[in-house]
């Protein structure tokens, strides 16, 4: 990015003109505008809850409007713990949010299964989906959750957008 | 003894096993064959007049020949009084007369029971699984002999071509 200055020498500092690449401003457009799913398993989902609430405000990331249909939404923050009958439905979900699409693993169960060591519960919702950013906690505060949010933005910000991505992932769900 | 172990006991000497009390807590075991007789009693008598069914869960002993029990709450909502229901199957024949007839609540915890610990409910009109899938191989998760990490399902997904990286 660049900043050029016009007009005559002895004017202010202030820049006329800012060159950047498409790619950037694609990626600048898009870490703006998150559009977060509602995706609350467990007691996770309160902390996400008030992340977005008046006091800690996650609209300003622009990722504050929640869908609650994934079709209308670009990241899936995955808060809580997840049971193994719930795996089908999330993989499902997420098969169905439009491109480009995220994942944030918010808490331990979203991210190793926790204490939870048994039978019903999934060991890591990487299993199955691909995550983007692991946020630690159990659970963890929204302060957190921003801390994630800030690092998702910084990862958007490094995609090509007119290259095809090494680590786009193609929906691998049998027929 | 407490008066309505009492009276079970009285009514029905033959089923009756034993009772204890404790804190206010009246438990009775009966034996199998007498459960659904004395639920009767229980629900339809007017000195017990339990009309509520609290819960009915299930104990798993691994070391004892009767290894199951299996355990109803009642509470009667106008007396205000509680009591616990207690009877014993053996894992060869693992049976037991469903209440679901008397109490249409017990469906969904008899449900549960038969989904964790195995135990059949005869005359259940749809005992099937509850919480685990229809398709679930892996056996009951709370019987003690079962592993705590299961057998394999939980790593296992089958609406995936492949693993992603």
């Amino acid at each position: 990015m660049g900043l050029i200055q016009l007009g005559r020498p002895d004017k202010d500092g202030s820049p006329d003109v800012i060159t950047t690449t498409v790619e950037k401003a694609v990626n600048w457009a898009r870490k703006g505008s998150l559009w977060p799913m509602t995706f609350g398993l467990a007691c996770c989902a309160i902390e996400m809850i008030a992340a977005v609430s008046s006091r800690y405000d996650m609209d300003r990331y622009g990722a504050g409007v929640f869908r609650a249909s994934p079709r209308q939404s670009d990241l899936m923050i995955v808060a809580g713990t997840v049971c193994r009958r719930m795996a089908p439905v999330i993989r499902k979900i997420y098969d169905q949010m439009p491109e480009p699409k995220y994942v944030i693993a918010m808490g331990s169960c979203a991210t190793s299964g926790n204490i939870y060591d048994s039978y019903s519960v999934v060991q890591g919702v990487d299993r199955f989906v691909p995550v983007d950013i692991y946020v630690p906690g159990c659970p963890p505060t929204p302060e957190a959750l921003f801390d994630g949010i800030l690092k998702l933005q910084e990862r958007i910000m490094q995609k090509r957008v007119f290259v095809t991505q090494p680590d786009q992932v193609k929906p691998i769900v049998k027929v | 003894m407490h008066q309505l172990a009492q009276r079970i006991q009285d009514t029905f000497p033959v089923g009756f096993l034993s009772s204890t009390e404790w804190r206010g807590d009246i438990s009775v075991t009966v034996t199998r064959e007498k459960v659904h007789e004395v639920a009767q009693f229980l629900h339809d008598d007017p000195g017990m007049d339990f009309d509520y069914i609290v819960h009915v869960s299930s104990v798993d002993w691994p070391d004892d020949e009767e290894r199951f029990e299996v355990v109803w709450e009642f509470y009667a909502i106008r007396k205000r009084q509680r009591i616990r229901l207690k009877t014993r199957v053996p894992e060869s024949d693992c049976i037991v007369d469903s209440l679901t007839d008397i109490w249409k609540g017990a469906d969904f915890m008899e449900r549960e029971v038969y989904d964790m610990m195995g135990i059949r409910f005869r005359n259940h009109p749809d005992l099937r699984r509850i919480l685990m899938p229809d398709d679930y191989t892996e056996g009951y998760p709370l019987r003690k002999d079962f592993p705590l990490r299961g057998k394999g399902w939980r790593d296992t997904f089958d609406f995936l071509d492949e693993v992603p990286r």
